[in-house]
């Protein structure tokens, strides 16, 4: 066990250096030279160069490198350019928007998809299974910003119940949480297509296995023996694939806040790209990446918790 | 002969639709989509306009053959480069074994840590928004995608007793490769194109949308569906046919993937 | 308590049950031998309303004097756990894998009995006590995967003792077990049939281990029941030359049921295999096999004829005898 989390951390760690090296790569190598990216090629060379020198350019490329990390790793991103704060701060700011959204598109997902594909599974063959899959088929087919814009045009332009976008803030909660209403729906029908498929499968799997004839025998009800005995064992491909979909739910939450104007990290990346505004777009990418790789070490850790044979065998 | 599996036929259907339309697109469009005329501009359907005109009297429908021609040009692009990419690397990884096929296999799961999203950012942030970025983003996420399927075939083939044989004949790692590993997993590799065909027109959609892929003037169902969107109560129906155009494109691709998956692998068709 | 008049079942138009004919009251003991494919499983599932969704059933099952043979699955429901129980051939894969054991059994006390978790926990501890499960405090606690594969079968014996059934059917319960752990658990199961006064239906290839464990038996062959009586006349003195087959193939019956190798020998010894139900002859099933065919035998259907009382065979041999 111990030396299984040892080894799991490690990998984790490395990943997350990898993924560093990564971005630092594509953000200076790539570029050339920073300065004139960020100031554009009419740039004094008085400007360029005090811009280079306040952006540490000067030093070597590994140098650089080192330092980045080891100032993040003490929450320390830089200034940013166009905002001229420190990019921390700018996080912090936004992060609770972000987190909200992420969090209530995961539980809105998890609770449609394993419901849909637990129902699915129980009609297998039948209506229900079929009206489940041609959803999920057309779900996945369906991208979440346009899936956004009919709902903006439906809920808030046509019947006027739901603000079309913006957020003004958590002082009003009722208003908060309205606001949050579409894009967390919108977010979580077209997560929830994939995992309601998977869900099925997986949750068919198991329905083939002895245990649950066992449970048949001992007069417990299909409902019962649905959500009790096969949801469960059920849980570990779903798992995996909600970790791989934390990505998908990231870069979700990108698209979303661009479509309903809330301002969160992910509206943060555009106007830092809008404003060339690297150190930021740099610190925002490694964040996004980061909570990527999180997601799946914690995953990893997760089936530990789920399935004791493996904590045997760990 | 068996029966063809429903998703294939319907799947084959769309794609044909989409790709038809797309290629009539290069000789013949109602009207030229750029061609703008203010006077004309959000014109109701009629026998000129079928699907009527946008903010700028630009044709819809032909502004959505347009798209549909790009859309798939770049989803072909980012398919063929990263999936060659990743085959190659896939097919080397499986060849070699040992320490290159664990790094090319740690640095596919280091590729799944971005996002095609993420990847456009950076680039866009770097060079400026593009669609030869979005195209170059799109390939890189295929690349890890493709190395993963290849390896894990080709593993597979690797342990038949033809490969055997030819290897007991003094045949080279590469060469078998290439005439006995290849033929043997391009089914499944075919399978995985098609498939991330469809990803592909969606994160093409989602980048242009964002304003990360096609510039304008050029046309993309995402860059008409995020015009649209500040249009939306002027004229709605502008944010409806680009939409549909996605989802039938990626639905389609989707399906034929599957059902392509269903015919080559029957195994798995009952598994599911 | 529980009567099988002329219950049949049908896959489309193959009968893989015919005409089943069986009366279990409290305290028997019947063993169900036959080669593989003859309908044994299938019978037990029809105790217990499982029966496959595609069987088509026909005739009376009644269960305390109610008719189940088209019953809804929430009435059978009702009954599993209370009036029938099974334990199933494989007790590897039988228990949740995610679930403590203990939780696994009480799960239907609380669900059937109404009981309280305390309540159901000390029963289940006195279970494990009686199905023979050392230190069951701890072993209550366990996963499955952290027992052996006899404990799992006694876990899961104890499972289907939990709300006091009237009838225990035991499916091969011991296949998967290696001999003496074997021999143990169905000396176990015997003994819980005769202490608790319940019914037990033992199903088995081992011909020894139903010698053992039975006072009443039952040879089925192809879906037919084809000889019954007494497990020690029958075994002892077989008339149906099928039983006989399934004993020529077994000299060693009462001794040990295992080859030199120490592997328990299957049972068909007898020269083919039981034909898929498709291709079954029309009169007697066994007959293309049988040694001692008779003329009629391929065309006619072998009536059930009791020789003595609690005692008969389907086979025109009895009725030829007689005519002469
Ligand atoms: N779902 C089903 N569909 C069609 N036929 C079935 C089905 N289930 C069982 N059968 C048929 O019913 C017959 C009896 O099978 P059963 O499993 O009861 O035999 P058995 O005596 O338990 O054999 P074994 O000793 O191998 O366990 C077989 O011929 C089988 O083909
Ligand atoms: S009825 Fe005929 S075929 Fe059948 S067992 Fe008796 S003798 Fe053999
Ligand atoms: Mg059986």
């Amino acid at each position: 066990m111990a030396y299984f989390l040892f080894r799991r951390t490690l990998g984790f760690v490395l990943t997350l250096l990898a993924v560093s090296v990564v971005v630092f790569a594509v953000m200076n190598v790539l570029p050339g030279d920073p300065a004139l990216t960020i100031l554009g090629m009419d740039a004094s060379e008085d400007a360029l160069a005090a811009l280079r020198e306040q952006l540490g350019l000067n030093a070597p490329l590994v140098t650089r490198y080192v330092s980045w990390v080891w100032n993040a790793l003490q929450g320390d991103f830089g200034i940013s350019h166009s905002f001229r704060v420190p990019v921390s701060e700018l996080i912090s700011e936004r992060l609770p928007m972000t987190i909200s959204l992420a969090v209530a598109g995961m539980l809105v997902t998890l609770v449609l998809a394993l419901s849909l594909g637990i129902t699915a599974a129980a009609q297998h063959g039948r209506a229900g299974d079929w009206g489940v899959m041609f959803l999920s088929q057309l779900g996945i087919a369906v991208p979440a910003f346009w899936l956004s814009i009919l709902l903006v045009m439906l809920f808030a332009v046509k019947l006027r119940w739901l603000p079309p976008g913006g957020f003004a803030g958590w002082d009003d909660p009722v208003a908060a949480l309205r606001s949050l209403i579409l894009p967390t729906v919108a977010l979580a029908l077209v997560q929830s297509a994939v995992l309601a498929r998977v869900t099925r499968s997986s949750a068919l799997e198991v329905m083939r296995q002895d245990f649950v004839r066992t449970a048949r025998a001992s007069g417990l009800s299909h409902r019962r023996i649905l959500w009790r005995h096969v949801l469960p064992n059920a849980l570990v491909p779903i798992v995996t694939i909600v970790g791989m979909q934390f990505a998908a739910l990231v870069t979700g939450t990108i698209v979303i806040e661009n479509v309903f104007y809330l301002p969160g990290l992910g509206r943060l990346i555009f106007q830092s790209i809008a404003n060339r505004d690297l150190p930021t777009v740099q610190a925002l990418v490694m964040l996004f990446a980061a909570i990527v790789v999180t997601a799946n070490f914690v995953v990893d850790l997760l089936y530990v918790v789920i399935d004791p044979r493996l904590k045997a065998r760990a | 002969m068996r029966r063809l599996p429903a998703n294939f036929l319907l799947g084959a259907v769309l794609v044909s639709l989409v790709v038809g339309v797309a290629a009539l697109s290069l000789i013949w469009t109602p009207h030229d989509p750029q061609t703008m005329s203010i006077s004309t501009k959000f014109a109701p359907p009629s026998a000129e306009h079928w699907l009527g005109t946008d903010q700028l009297g630009r044709d819809v429908v032909a502004q959505l053959m347009a798209a549909a021609r790009n859309s798939m040009t770049v989803a072909l692009v980012a398919v063929l480069l990263g999936g060659s990419i990743g085959v190659a690397l896939g097919l080397l990884a499986s060849a070699l074994g040992g320490w290159v096929e664990d790094g090319v296999m740690r640095l596919a799961d280091l590729g799944f840590a971005f996002p095609a999203l993420l990847f456009a950012i950076m680039l866009a942030a770097v060079f400026g928004p593009s669609l030869t970025n979005a195209v170059l983003a799109i390939s890189f996420i295929n690349i890890p995608i493709f190395a993963r399927v290849t390896r894990a075939s080709a593993n597979q083939i690797w342990t038949r007793d033809y490969v055997a044989a030819a290897r007991a004949a003094g045949r080279g790692r590469f060469a078998i490769s290439r005439d006995h590993i290849l033929p043997n997993i391009a089914a499944a590799i075919i399978v995985q194109a098609t498939i991330e065909f469809a990803v592909a027109i969606l994160a093409e959609a989602a980048l242009s949308y964002l304003g990360l892929g096609a510039q304008p003037p050029a046309s993309s169902w995402g860059r008409m569906l995020s015009e649209a969107q500040t249009l939306m109560y002027l004229a709605p129906q502008l944010a409806i046919y680009p939409g549909l155009c996605i989802v039938v494109a990626v639905l389609g691709f989707g399906l034929l993937g599957d059902g392509l998956r269903d015919i080559t692998d029957p195994r798995l068709a009952r598994a599911r | 308590m529980i009567e099988l008049s002329n219950l049949s079942v049908h896959f489309g138009h193959a009968a893989a049950l015919r005409d089943a004919n069986l009366v279990i009251e409290r305290g028997d003991r019947l063993g169900v031998v036959g080669e593989s494919g003859s309908g044994k499983t299938l019978l037990a599932l029809c105790l217990m309303g499982m029966a496959p969704d595609s069987a088509r059933l026909t005739g009376q099952l009644s269960i305390d004097g109610q008719d189940m043979a088209r019953a809804a699955e929430r009435d059978w429901q009702r009954l599993r756990s209370r009036w029938v129980a099974m334990v199933f051939q494989e007790p590897m894969a039988a228990l949740n894998p995610l679930r403590r054991v203990g939780d696994t059994v009480i799960e239907p006390m609380l669900l059937h009995d109404g009981l309280t978790r305390r309540a159901a926990r000390d029963r289940a501890l006195s279970l494990f006590e009686e199905v023979g499960i050392p230190d069951p405090d701890r072993r209550l606690r366990q996963f499955p995967h952290e027992m052996s594969g006899g404990q799992r079968q006694r876990v899961l014996i104890a499972l289907a003792l939990a709300c006091n059934p009237m009838l225990l059917i035991a499916d091969e319960p011991t296949t998967a077990l290696d001999a003496n752990v074997a021999l143990r658990i169905t000396d176990l199961l015997q003994r819980l049939a005769r202490e608790r006064e319940m019914a037990l239906v033992f199903i088995s290839h081992d011909l020894a281990a139903v010698a053992r464990a039975t006072e009443d038996i039952v040879v089925m062959y192809a879906g037919d029941m084809v000889e019954r009586g007494r497990t020690a006349a029958v075994l002892g003195a077989p008339v149906h030359p099928y039983t006989k087959g399934l004993l020529g193939a077994r000299p060693d019956v009462g001794v040990a049921g295992r080859n030199a190798d120490g592997k328990r020998r299957r049972l068909p010894t007898i020269p083919g295999s039981v034909p898929p139900l498709q291709g079954l002859p029309e009169g007697c099933r066994f007959a293309g096999r049988c040694p001692v065919e008779l003329p009629q035998c391929a065309t006619q259907r072998p009536a059930f004829t009791q020789t003595e009382v609690a005692r008969g065979a389907a086979c025109h041999l009895l009725t030829e005898a007689r005519h002469d």
